[in-house]
């Protein structure tokens, strides 16, 4: 493993970024909290130090201009996607919520106690999805976020979880024990949101997320590590803001783990939405799914980048990797860099990625059938998402979903 | 009910011309066949009338009970009853067959002020059309056309315009691809919707389809234009002879 200060070979330390990095770092670190904690945040500090803040010349903001990110603008969004669920809400920033099977208290609560579990996790993720690219804003969640919840399953929850986001920072961590399983339900915008998800020997964790309506800047990010047997079942639906980086760094550290990422982009306007994912696959016979369906209309601008990597030991590993793009207007842009990136001999791992206008023929076809214009192009966008909203297992979840891909189009 | 009047069309993006000057009436309660060698203008001539985008119409007109089908968008033809049967039936991945053909039917309802269908009405409807075609359950769940066979493609044309009951209908080339017993299925399709108030515009390059779909008239397309116009027995002489004498009779 890397050791704190080292630096990623993708970055380097320029004077602007040094400067950028302190000029984030000016924010006293939070306090009262545990000797523990207030050493990870300093070993953060020292990291985000070296690599610098993030710049355009980077190669991992090739597409993307992150100086939005890092102005640090805030506003609250209303979250409503899964206000149908029944099921508790835990909103950044409030007290810690309640749910059977789930041991949850505040981001402060577990930093400020000698909580094992949280200690063998915060920031460990992060640092560990430093060691091929560097990952700056998720250094300065760890050294600087305040707020957030500290979950652990210890077994089958009965209903899904809601997390409210907040203005700021928010931070999680996620533990889900051995045979535990546990839906996280994500709503609402922070401006820096990071998630370090630890799943044991056959855990599973279902992680939606809905990020909707008008908002300033904001990088989410996803740090998991999957033990043997473990399953990820991670679906963002990412719609409109200014500019959104989401970044999911999974690691299938444990023989025979599965992790199906899927995400759902509706860009129009002055807006950027990024997903970039990068999967390790440490272990034997994993299994990892990347489907990505981006819809961009007038002004907007996709970016996918997806990585899978296979180290020599994950032998038998099965990854696949689809990005494609519907652009709704000749001033619309999708850009995608998908990599393989393969040291075992034994492996079968594909990718793909497409991008054209809507398909003419098929619009005509419904016209011609009695259906106007603006609701064919509908049913054929509905059509084209729903291959990635198919990866949310729960039916009523994934309806709920459609509803949202629905009201964006409707509101076209 | 259906006119067309010296119709001169060509593609947007393309000088030559390829129909050039094409009249056609076809009366309420008639079928005419329309039979050309290939690149005719047959399909560009059913395409122009439903609505397609990437055609120019130069001079000329077409009709619909009097009103001009030309100015109307594709799915104001379609509510107003006319019915094409493609020749390339159109693969729609993720729509299944169902929710296409509710959708097409509720639009057209709609836009003709009468009310929308409920799913159990709809069902009912549907079941019905597509066991007279042979159209399965499983069928009517798959995504529209994915995966078909081609005489499965041109039998769900026909479920659909069973479906959508239309007024008058152009059939571009049904019969190819299509086995002895679908043929009949696709025959009796259209035979059954065959009223006083209804018109059909039936292409196909055999007389097969023609001993099942008595047409009352028989046209000839030849290099955009109709060169004749007879009754059924046409349909056997191009049959038996050809286009050749027919194209230089008229020449
Ligand atoms: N989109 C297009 N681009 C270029 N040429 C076209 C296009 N559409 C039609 N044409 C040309 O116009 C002519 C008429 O074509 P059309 O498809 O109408 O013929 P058809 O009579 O239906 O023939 P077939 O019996 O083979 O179906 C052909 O020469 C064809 O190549
Ligand atoms: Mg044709």
């Amino acid at each position: 493993m890397a050791s704190p200060a080292k630096t990623p070979p993708t970055s380097r330390l320029t004077p602007a970024k040094a400067e950028a990095a302190e000029a984030l770092l000016s924010t006293p670190r939070p306090a009262g909290e545990a000797a523990w904690a207030q050493e990870v945040r300093a070993a953060a500090e020292a990291r985000l130090r070296a690599m610098g803040a993030p710049a355009r010349r980077d190669e991992y903001w090739k597409y993307v201009d992150p100086a939005p990110l890092l102005a640090g603008a805030e506003a609250d969004v209303a979250g409503g996607a899964f206000d149908a669920v029944d099921g508790p809400a835990a909103h950044v920033g409030g007290a810690a919520p309640a749910l059977e099977g789930v041991e949850a208290s505040t981001l402060g609560a577990a930093l400020s106690a000698d909580l094992g579990w949280a200690r063998a996790l915060f920031g460990v993720l992060e640092l560990a999805g430093q060691e091929k690219v560097a990952r700056p804003l998720a250094a300065l969640s760890t050294a600087r976020a305040a707020h957030g919840f500290a979950l652990r399953a210890v077994g089958k929850a009965p209903a899904p979880l809601r997390i409210v986001n907040a203005a700021g920072f928010a931070r999680h961590l996620v533990r889900v024990e051995s045979g535990a399983e546990l839906t996280l339900l994500e709503t609402g915008a922070a401006t820096n949101t990071l998630f370090e998800i630890d799943l044991a020997p056959g855990a599973t964790l279902h992680h939606i997320r809905v990020q909707e309506g008008a908002r300033p800047a904001a990088a989410a990010q996803v740090f998991a590590r999957l033990g043997e047997g473990a399953a990820l079942r991670s679906f963002t639906l990412a719609a409109d803001g200014a500019l959104t980086r989401n970044e999911t760094v999974a690691d299938l550290a444990g023989d025979d783990a599965s992790a199906h990422i899927g995400g759902a982009v509706l860009a129009k306007g002055a807006t950027t939405i990024d997903s970039t994912v990068f999967v390790t696959h440490s272990g034997l016979r994993g299994e990892s799914r990347q489907v990505f369906k981006n819809v961009v209309d007038e002004g907007a601008r996709a970016v996918f980048q997806g990585k899978i990597f296979v180290r020599p030991e994950a032998q038998k590993t099965d990854g696949y990797q689809i990005s494609q793009s519907i652009l709704l207007s000749e001033r619309a842009e999708f850009l995608a860099k998908p990599e393989l990136e393969i040291y075992a001999d034994d492996v079968k791992c594909s990718h793909g990625s497409t991008t054209g206008a809507m398909d003419p023929e098929a619009l005509f076809y419904l016209r011609a059938r009695g259906v106007p214009e603006r609701e064919a192009v509908s049913l054929l966008v509905a059509a084209f998402v729903d291959e990635a909203v198919a990866e949310i297992e729960d039916e009523a979840l994934a309806d709920l979903v459609r509803a949202r891909v629905a009201a964006w189009m409707a509101a076209r | 009910m259906l006119n067309i009047d010296n119709l001169h069309v060509k593609l947007e993006d393309e000088g030559a011309p390829i129909l050039k000057g094409l009249s056609l009436d076809v009366p309420a309660g008639e079928v005419h066949a329309v039979m050309g060698p290939n690149g005719s203008g047959k399909s560009t001539l059913s395409y122009v009338l439903s609505g397609r985008d990437g055609y120019e119409v130069t001079a000329g007109s077409a009709q619909m009970d009097g009103e001009d089908l030309l100015a109307m968008e594709a799915e104001e033809r379609a509510a107003h009853g006319l019915f094409l049967a493609f020749q390339y039936p159109v693969e729609i991945p993720g729509v299944s067959n169902m929710i296409f053909l509710r959708t097409a039917l509720n639009a057209q309802r709609k836009a003709r002020g009468e009310p929308e269908l409920n799913a159990a009405e709809f069902l009912k409807l549907v079941r019905a059309e597509g066991q007279k075609l042979r159209i399965d359950a499983d069928m009517l769940k798959r995504a529209v056309n994915v995966g078909f066979s081609g005489g499965e493609k041109k039998r769900n044309e026909i479920l659909q315009m069973a479906v959508l009951q239309p007024r008058f209908c152009i059939l571009d080339e049904t019969d190819s691809g299509l086995d002895v017993d679908a043929m009949k299925l696709v025959a009796s399709g259209v035979n059954a919707l065959r009223s006083p108030d209804r018109g059909f515009l039936v292409i196909t390059h055999y007389q097969r389809l023609l001993d099942h779909i008595q047409p009352d008239v028989v046209h000839i397309l030849h290099d955009g234009r109709i060169i004749k116009t007879g009754g059924p027995d046409l349909a056997l002489k191009v049959e038996n002879e050809g286009y050749e004498g027919l194209i230089e009779a008229a020449a």
